[in-house]
């Protein structure tokens, strides 16, 4: 660990070579997880015994959420460092995890209406678990749309930073809202103090989905990054010998 | 603060000298509220149900209106700055600008609410509810309105950007307030919406200042 200078990669120039060589990584990871994890999801996972075959839509729904609350923290957590340190490379990390956090976001909305439909009877229902999601995507497009609002890149970081840091009180409602309220969507199954209540086979379905969610979200914000790092520094030397 | 009140006096009494401004949002939110019987029909009892949240949703998009206001003319011409070099904390002063804007934004809707809460044929402890849930609510929209109208302070697009920014933030106060309303209507109990408004209150009356103050400094760089 005394042998490598970790801060030196928080300069946009060494940076992004490093990110260069960890998204084929990811990507690689990604793809692995997901192709175990599909597979565990159709064919190990057995029949739901009150749902039936329309349960399997957890294996994305799930991840999905957990990784649009997951992003969110992370978005904030960078934002806030960029804004704390004046960093310039944590504020574009902030940037480039923000559409994918959004993405997220509407895939557990709408992978969650899809298993309601057959589940519930209804495609959406106004209970604290799912307003408070779609409360966290309405704040993803708000993070998105003050940051392309603002022309300087310098205050836009800070202003979405701010930003970022109140909407983040929202991420624990989101997760608690099913043990303070009465609602419709269901409990945590997963708790880190008592044993799961589902099947193992579908832990082991949604465990390694949610990794593969987790590398593909990793291995896209990544390449967004290089791509806001070109972006923004392009009047220096470094990416125009890059661009060459 | 002496700070804190002669900001506060200091934007009522410039407001009060252009008082079409503040009439005009006031008048908003008679007219939304208007719009909702004449758009979805008079059958009473449908109109008593959606009172509550008719009536809070206009009050929140009748904040919405005047929030832009509320640095922007200090910004134009420079006070602002002035304000943040002064010897005086900046959250204070900030601190007494919401204040203001609440006693020319927020008060008025308070006293108004009930009255309009008569058009939908909402009973005395409803009215009395609503006025209390807004006396609650209103302060909230201030303060975290305030934060907005800093982030966006100056930038394209603004009112439209700032309500994209606010109102998912304001989201748990609408929910809170009208639903106590809702309860008291419905004969249920009111204390666990009207604790959590408070609660919200506290943290807001404490944290939106500051985190509008660092907004602002963001801004003025």
């Amino acid at each position: 660990m005394n042998l490598i200078n970790w801060f030196r990669y928080a300069s946009p120039q060494s940076f992004y070579p490093l990110a260069g060589r960890m998204i084929p990584l990811f990507w690689i990871l990604a793809l692995l997880f997901g192709a175990a994890g599909l597979w565990v999801s159709f064919f190990v996972a057995p029949t739901d015994a009150q749902q039936g075959e329309g349960y399997r839509i957890i294996f994305v729904h799930v991840p999905a959420s957990w990784m649009s609350m997951v992003i969110y923290l992370a978005m904030a957590f960078w934002a806030g460092l960029g804004l704390a340190l004046n960093t310039r490379l944590s504020s574009m990390m902030a940037q480039a995890l923000a559409p994918t956090g959004a993405l997220m976001a509407a895939l557990s909305l709408i992978t969650g209406a899809f298993w309601g439909k057959p589940m519930w009877g209804t495609w959406w229902v106004w209970d604290a678990r799912l307003t408070s999601e779609l409360i966290l995507f309405f704040l993803y497009v708000g993070f998105m749309a003050l940051q392309s609002a603002i022309d300087d890149p310098r205050r836009a970081d800070k202003a979405g930073a701010v930003l970022a840091l109140i909407g983040v009180v929202n991420v624990p409602i989101i997760y608690f809202s099913v043990t303070w309220w009465n609602t419709l969507h269901q409990g945590s199954s997963i708790n880190l103090t008592r044993a799961p209540s589902m099947a193992q086979t579908m832990l082991w379905g949604m465990l390694l989905m949610a990794l593969a969610f987790w590398m593909y979200s990793i291995a896209v914000s990544l390449l967004r990054l290089r791509a806001i790092i070109l972006e923004r520094e392009r009047h220096s030397e470094w990416v125009k010998h890059a661009l060459e | 603060m002496n700070a804190l009140m002669a900001t506060a006096r200091r934007d009522v009494l410039l407001a009060l000298r252009r008082r079409t401004d503040v009439l005009t949002a006031i008048f908003f939110f008679v007219i939304v509220v208007s719009l909702f019987p004449l758009g979805i029909g008079p059958e009473p009892a449908l109109l008593k149900k959606i009172a509550p949240g008719v009536l809070w949703v206009a009050a929140l998009l009748a904040t919405l209106l005047g929030l832009p206001r509320l640095f922007q003319a200090d910004y134009l011409d420079g006070t602002l700055e002035q304000m943040a070099l002064s010897p005086s904390p900046l959250a204070l002063l900030i601190a007494g600008k919401i204040l203001a804007h609440w006693l020319l934004c927020g008060l008025p809707l308070v006293l108004l609410a009930p009255v309009l809460g008569l058009q939908f044929g909402l009973d005395a402890a409803s009215l009395g509810m609503l006025s209390l849930s807004l006396l609650l609510g209103t302060p909230l929209l201030s303060l975290i309105g305030a934060t907005g109208a800093a982030l966006t302070l100056g930038v394209r697009g603004g009112g439209v950007l700032l309500a994209v920014l606010v109102l998912p933030l304001y989201i748990p106060t609408l929910i809170f307030g009208a639903g106590a309303v809702a309860a008291q209507s419905a004969g249920l109990g009111v204390e666990g919406h009207l604790s959590l408004l408070a609660a919200l209150l506290a943290l807001a009356v404490f944290f939106a200042p500051w985190a509008t103050t660092a907004a602002l400094r963001i801004a003025l760089e």
